[in-house]
Parts: C-alpha cells; sequence; structure tokens
C-alpha cells in the first residue's frame, strides 16, 4: 500500500508542529526514507520557511485542488536530499480551499513514490484540522509540558477517537529536564498519566530550535542538537524500530517503570 | 479539595508541577464529559433536592464528586449520609435496611472520593 501518512497536529498553536514535521521529514531522509510533507496551514504557511525552501515556491497545495498545475509542479525537492519533497500551502486563501476529500485525493496519489507522506495540521479544531486528519493512517500530537497544551491535545485526542483516527501518538515538545527535576514542571509521565496515550518521543528544550529555524536549516541536521537526537529516535519508532524513548532526558519516574512501560507500551 | 489560596501557593513543599497535574486532571473530567462545573453543582443540587423528600440528608458530609479512570469510563460517584432518626417525619416509606450502616467502599480509581470515618462524633455540635 505504499507510504504512511503521517498528520503532525497539536489543538493550540505554537507547540512545535511546524518544527517537528521539517525535523522528521529530515530525520526520515537521513534515515534513506522517501518523504514528502504537505503543508496544511492554508493562508499561514510556514513549512517552506523552516526548511529553506520559501525561495522555490511556484505551485501550491490549492493550485493542485483547482487544477492550475500537475501534482508533480508543486512539490518541491530539498536541496540536500533527493528524496525528501515539500508541498507548500497557499499563503493568500483560506482552510476552506480545500476539503479533506481533497487530501485523502491528493495522499492516495503520492502513496505509491514514497514511504512517508507528513502532513502538517493548523492549529484549531476546525477545517483545517480535518483536512489534515482524514488522509492519516496515524496522528502524532505535539504538546508541551504546560497546563494549556496538554487540556487541549486532550481535546485533540477526543476528536480523534470521534473520527475513527485512534487516539494518535504522543510527542512531548520543549521539556526541560531540570525544571522537572526541581518539580517545576509537569513530567513525560505526568503528561502520559493525564492524556493516556502512548508517547513516541520526548523532545528536550534545546537553544539551537531557533538559530536552526533563522536559517531554515532543520536542527536534525545539526549532529550536536539533542533536539535533533530525538527527531531521529522518533523517526526510527515511526519506522518501527523498538528502541527507547530518550532515557537521559526523561527524568520522571524510576528506571525500572520506563523499562516496564518501554516493553510493555510497544505495539 | 485544597482551597484557591492553598493551591495558589502551594501547600508547604508542594511544587507548581503537581499542581499543574491537579488542575489538568480537574479541568479535563469536565471538558471530556462537556459538563462545567456549574451544571454539576445544580445537577447536585437537584439530586439532593429529591433525596431529601424521603430522608433527612447531612448535608455537610455529602460529596458528589466526577472521576475518571480512563476517557470513556467516566461515573458519578455519590456518598450521602443521612440521619433515619430525623427521617420519620420526611420519610415514611423509608428501607429499614438502608446502606448507612455497612457503606460500600469507593472504588480504587476514584481521586476526589472523601474518606469519611464511621462514627466519629458530631464535630460541631449545635447549641440546643
Amino acid at each position: 500500500m505504499g507510504a504512511k501518512v503521517v498528520t503532525i497536529t497539536s489543538g493550540k498553536g505554537g507547540v512545535g508542529k511546524t518544527t517537528t514535521t521539517a525535523n522528521l521529514g529530515v530525520a526520515l531522509a537521513r534515515l534513506n526514507q522517501r518523504v514528502i510533507m504537505i503543508d496544511a496551514d492554508i493562508g499561514l504557511r510556514n513549512l517552506d520557511v523552516v526548511m529553506g525552501l520559501e525561495n522555490r515556491i511556484v505551485y501550491d497545495l490549492v493550485d493542485v485542488v483547482e487544477g492550475r498545475c500537475k501534482l508533480r509542479q508543486a512539490m518541491i525537492k530539498h536541496k540536500q536530499f533527493a528524496e525528501l519533497y515539500l508541498i507548500p500551502a497557499a499563503q493568500t486563501r483560506d482552510k476552506t480551499a480545500i476539503s479533506p476529500a481533497d487530501m485523502v485525493q491528493i495522499t492516495n496519489k503520492l502513496r505509491e513514490d514514497f514511504d512517508f507522506i507528513l502532513i502538517d495540521s493548523p492549529a484549531g479544531i476546525e477545517r483545517g484540522f480535518r483536512n489534515a486528519v482524514a488522509p492519516a493512517d496515524e496522528v502524532l500530537i505535539v504538546t508541551n509540558p504546560e497546563v494549556s497544551a496538554v487540556r487541549d491535545a486532550d481535546r485533540i485526542i477526543g476528536l480523534l477517537e470521534a473520527e475513527n483516527k485512534g487516539p494518535g501518538k504522543l510527542i512531548l515538545n520543549r521539556l526541560k529536564a531540570d525544571m522537572v527535576k526541581k518539580g517545576e514542571m509537569l513530567s513525560a509521565d505526568d503528561v502520559t498519566d493525564i492524556l493516556n496515550i502512548q508517547i513516541i518521543g520526548i523532545v528536550p528544550e534545546d537553544e539551537q530550535v531557533i538559530p536552526a529555524s533563522n536559517s531554515g536549516i532543520p536542527v536534525t541536521l545539526n549532529e550536536q542538537s539533542r533536539a535533533g537526537a530525538a527527531f531521529l529516535v522518533i523517526a526510527r519508532r515511526l519506522m518501527g524500530e523498538n528502541i527507547p524513548l530518550n532515557p537521559t532526558e526523561n527524568n520522571s519516574g524510576g528506571f525500572f517503570q520506563r523499562l516496564a512501560r518501554l516493553f510493555g507500551g510497544q505495539s | 479539595m485544597a482551597s484557591f489560596w492553598e493551591r495558589m501557593m502551594g501547600r508547604g513543599n508542594r511544587r507548581s508541577g503537581s499542581t499543574a497535574k491537579d488542575r489538568l486532571r480537574f479541568v479535563l473530567i469536565h471538558d471530556r464529559i462537556n459538563l462545567t462545573p456549574e451544571r454539576m453543582e445544580a445537577m447536585k443540587e437537584e439530586i439532593l433536592q429529591v433525596i431529601s423528600k424521603y430522608v433527612h440528608i447531612e448535608r455537610d458530609q455529602v460529596d458528589i464528586a466526577l472521576t475518571q479512570s480512563d476517557r470513556n469510563d467516566s461515573r458519578i460517584i455519590a456518598d450521602i449520609p443521612f440521619n433515619p432518626e430525623r427521617s420519620d417525619a420526611a420519610a415514611p416509606e423509608m428501607d429499614e435496611n438502608s446502606d448507612r450502616e455497612n457503606p460500600q467502599p469507593a472504588e480504587g480509581d476514584t481521586t476526589r472520593f472523601i474518606d469519611e470515618p464511621e462514627d466519629t462524633p458530631d464535630d460541631n455540635p449545635k447549641p440546643s
């Protein structure tokens, strides 16, 4: 059946959906996967700048849907990876320019040629979210260890269940291990406990993420970056490898508890 | 449940991380079942009014709480003690085999259930 369609969503804005999409794209490409990323955030496109591909845009997703270009013409190839592509969102339209059925149709055309189709969802729970989730085989919910972000993640999980898209898997982004240690931040265990879903990745807070987006070079290309290492772990887990979350960053809970979850929680 | 001030300041050594967890649990229970705390209060009041037609409820000991072991298992757990002696007038049809003497233990998943000690002397004796 070809590619796996993975939608990255969150409910709340600003938790790192686009950064996560870009970095998972790069991480999967580094692992020799054929990847295409689709920016579903019509009207507020950003995946192009985070990827450093903003100057190459000729056609966008809405052009494809409305028949102004062929699908192939809207695909922008990454500078460094031959098998990493982006379909940008339109900037001057809104979410109603495409429908969930359009997204299903487009991804079905791409499935044969790729291993992964990553969809960057807009924030919110309205049309844009439904467009992004419609073709998903798997949904990743990005959240931060903060009350508002976790609450919105819970809402998304409820909506996914209502749409039969399963509970999804969690990416906990911007975790500060030192604050968790002091008891001033929700731990990964706290968050999975509250949301009661499987966690696929923990990304530590990393000061290299902003310089990376400043220059349009995802942090996963930086060998020194701890966040980059975490995205590589998530990519490998997405590919079905049974590897630990990120034991050095997860300071909450006992070692054996984490070990048990690791072996017990893997599907 | 801690008072607003206690929650604001953290109890003793309590850190904001665990405050966050408690607040999230509370807000998510209501989010998930789409019942605001205000509506919950209205429902409680109505339940108590109905029961009060039959028995004399010890209002200050009532605990009606929402609990959730997971997203798809929500329940309302009510602990409503009443006084049979004072219930006679209000409740002519009251069942003599009341559960009051053998209260059922709460299920293990409840987080807000208050464990009332049995047969404690009245803490707030009223002047007669």
